[in-house]
């Protein structure tokens, strides 16, 4: 069995890898794609911590992750169609007007 | 066992590297599934197969075509790549990259020197249904809600008759 630090030093690691895409991208598209591995590195924080104490929960918890990302990616295409509709480009330094 | 966790582990972190810094959207694309297949054989690794197979089915498939739809109509051409391109040389990954990996070495050796415990065996699917229909009923109910919540938003948002458009 693989130690219990090893894997969550893995998943600080995708943590960073997705947060630093989502500051250096800029495009909404790429910043979805390491909000994904965002969530992906929470999930296997709670697999490392479940499988380390032998308890379901931490797969419990790791399903609710699966359903929150689910809503947010189907939440956050669409708002990304509509923005690429409305100002014709998914950059996200276009989108710098809070009124319409 | 800690072989294949660790060879699946440099293949994850490349692959995610590789889809966060990719010009090109499909390209990103393929690297995530790379990576989130990764991090099933790593779950499975770890003796959570029904997280595994959910991972495998829900995020490297449903998640990802939803992504691979929305570029289909998108239809991201090369401007949109040279534009990343020309946001992202190369020369300026190599400072904030190389502190960023001197950290990630210092809490990998603090992280290493800590109470390494070893771990108990596999968690199936059973246990996790069984605790997902006893003390977790209020969490499925709450994560039904969340998903009934997405689809009307999404419903709404992408119905195109809401707001005024350029």
């Amino acid at each position: 069995m693989t130690a219990t630090p090893v894997v969550l030093t893995l998943a600080a690691a995708l943590i960073v890898i997705g947060m630093a895409g989502v500051l250096a991208r800029r495009n909404l598209m790429f910043m979805l794609v390491s909000v994904e591995l965002v969530f992906n590195g929470a999930g296997l924080a709670f697999i490392a911590a479940g499988a380390h104490w032998a308890q379901p929960d931490g797969q419990v918890m790791f399903l609710l992750i699966l359903s929150v990302s689910g809503a947010e990616t189907a939440t956050a295409l669409a708002l990304m169609l509509r923005l690429e509709r409305h100002y014709g480009t998914l950059d996200v330094d276009a989108m710098r007007q809070l009124r319409d | 066992m800690e072989t294949d966790f660790m060879f699946a582990a440099a293949l994850t972190l490349i692959a995610a590297v590789l889809a966060v810094t990719r010009a090109n959207a499909v390209h990103a694309l393929l690297y995530l599934i790379i990576a989130l297949l990764g991090v099933a054989v790593i779950f499975a690794s770890l003796g959570a197969p029904f997280a595994a197979v959910l991972q495998v089915i829900i995020y490297a498939g449903a998640i990802t075509v939803l992504f691979v739809f929305v570029v289909m109509m998108l239809n991201l051409g090369p401007a949109a790549e040279a534009r990343e391109r020309h946001w992202q040389p190369p020369g300026s990954w190599l400072g904030p990259g190389m502190i960023g990996l001197l950290l990630f070495a210092e809490l990998v050796l603090i992280v290493m020197h800590g109470d390494a415990a070893g771990a108990g065996g596999v968690v199936d699917a059973k246990q996790v249904g069984m605790a997902l229909f006893g003390p977790y009923l209020i969490v499925v109910e709450l994560a039904s809600l969340l998903l009934l919540a997405g689809l009307v938003v999404v419903w709404h948002v992408g119905q195109g008759g809401i707001g005024e458009r350029r």
